[in-house]
């Protein structure tokens, strides 16, 4: 099962240099220095100050959900500026996702970088640095295959 | 015959290069966009006019100060610890930031920012402070912030910032000289007390007691410097700048600077949706 979970859900976590960023609520919450790369579906894309928000699904092979992922990005006019748009995102994109986890575990976190539907990668906060971050990227599939320490979804 | 055609030709050449000079000096020029690939000379700062679109020449994020004023970013270094005097220190710690090296999680905050509350002065100068628009005519100087879509008058006809405040203001009052061709001299007083407005993002206390300087230098024509001296004997022992000849660059003209604002509305599904999980004072 655990396995399964693994290969279907495609999450790997890479230890990388911390990175200075500016958010509005500081680093107090976040787990900075790790990311986690998740392949999910897109539930809602909220756009909206002080932060967008895009909101995924886990799920497994069957397809049911595993487990409920939200993710914050920036404010609009530095999103704007960077290239999303509030029509970024609809119900249903595939998405691979490279977020900064919070401490407490929950599934939460600092979106760093996402991958669309049509290959398209978009960045915030200074972007992805790890290695599976940008092997997913690259469209080379490696975010299937954990590089450094595995985390299963659904604690 | 001759000397008298010589004589035109030197009038008419002196007549051209006084022009071209008077006006370099006075035409507005489009802005030369990015300062770092900048290749030409800048030309000379028109006199007694800070108008224009501007925005931080070192990037869009110079501005945001999240850690911090930028010359004095709250990162616990020895040299960036503020004057504080023992009443300024207890206001210091009684607030509880989202930035700096204090900084709580989110939903634990009292910054009233995060209640929507006017950001005030001097903190539109110390958070946020991205594509600025200054307009002007001989009684005043308007300033516009892209954040929270604020604005500040400053009177340059000649008063004085009042003795005695009528009224406390989110912005206070400001009354700003010109000390030369191109400086903008500016005090304000009036702000609001410690707990209506904070100097930043990272908590550090004012009082109605502050005195702010603002010192607009325009370098040239596509540059800016904006230098903030912060004197509040009830907070700080001795004043101390918190921005040095912050730079900002000439946008273009025809730039529509975007909306961003502080919506309670937003705020509340922002802390439903992710600070209130990210604290973990809500059980998701």
């Amino acid at each position: 099962m655990r396995n399964t979970l693994i290969t279907t859900l495609a999450v790997a976590v890479s230890v990388v240099v911390p990175v200075q960023v500016t958010a509005h609520h500081g680093n107090a919450a976040f787990d900075v220095g790790k990311e986690i790369t998740l392949k999910g579906t897109v539930t809602d894309w909220f756009w909206a100050n002080p932060h967008c928000i895009l909101q995924f699904d886990l799920k497994d092979k069957n397809g049911q959900l595993v487990e409920h992922w939200t993710t914050e990005t920036s404010n609009p006019p530095d999103m704007i500026a960077t290239g999303w748009t509030k029509t970024s995102f609809k119900p249903g994109d595939q998405v691979t996702v490279t977020a900064q986890p919070v401490k407490s575990g929950k599934p939460i976190g600092r979106l760093l970088q996402v991958v669309l539907p049509n290959g398209k990668t978009l960045s915030t906060f200074g972007g992805a640095k790890g290695a599976v971050a940008r092997a997913a990227a690259a469209g080379t599939g490696a975010a299937d295959e954990p590089k450094v320490e595995e985390v299963i979804p659904g604690r | 015959m001759l000397n008298r055609f010589v004589d035109l030709i030197f009038v008419l050449l002196a007549g051209l290069t006084l022009s071209s000079v008077a006006f370099t000096q006075t035409a507005r020029r489009p802005p030369s966009g990015t300062v770092k690939d900048q290749t030409t000379v800048p030309a000379p700062a028109p006199r007694h006019d800070i108008s224009g679109t501007w925005e931080p020449a070192n990037g869009r994020g110079d501005g945001v100060q999240a850690g911090g004023v930028k010359a004095m970013p709250n990162d616990g270094k020895p040299e960036h610890e503020l004057p504080y005097t023992p009443h300024g220190l207890a206001t210091y710690k009684s607030h509880k930031a989202l930035e700096g090296k204090d900084a709580v999680r989110p939903a634990y905050y009292n910054d009233p920012r995060n209640f929507c509350e006017p950001i005030g002065f001097p903190r539109a100068d110390h958070y946020n402070l991205r594509q600025t628009q200054i307009l002007q005519n001989e009684f005043k100087v308007v300033i516009l912030y892209e954040y929270a879509q604020t604005w500040r008058v400053i009177w340059t006809d000649g008063r004085e910032v009042p003795k005695e405040i009528p009224e406390e203001r989110f912005y206070g009052y400001s009354a700003g000289k010109w000390v030369d061709d191109n400086t903008l001299v500016v005090q304000t007083v009036g702000m609001m007390p410690e707990d209506r407005v904070w100097l930043d993002s990272t908590g550090r206390p004012i009082s109605d007691a502050l005195r702010v300087e603002e010192r607009w230098h325009r370098v040239n024509h596509d540059r800016l410097e904006l230098t903030v001296t912060i004197n509040d004997p009830k907070m700080y022992t001795r004043q101390w700048v918190s921005l040095d000849k912050f730079p900002m660059k000439l946008a273009d003209p025809h730039t529509d600077v975007p909306e961003m604002y502080c919506s309670p509305s937003e705020l509340e599904k922002y802390n439903k949706l992710f600070g209130n999980g990210a604290s973990g004072i809500e059980p998701r």
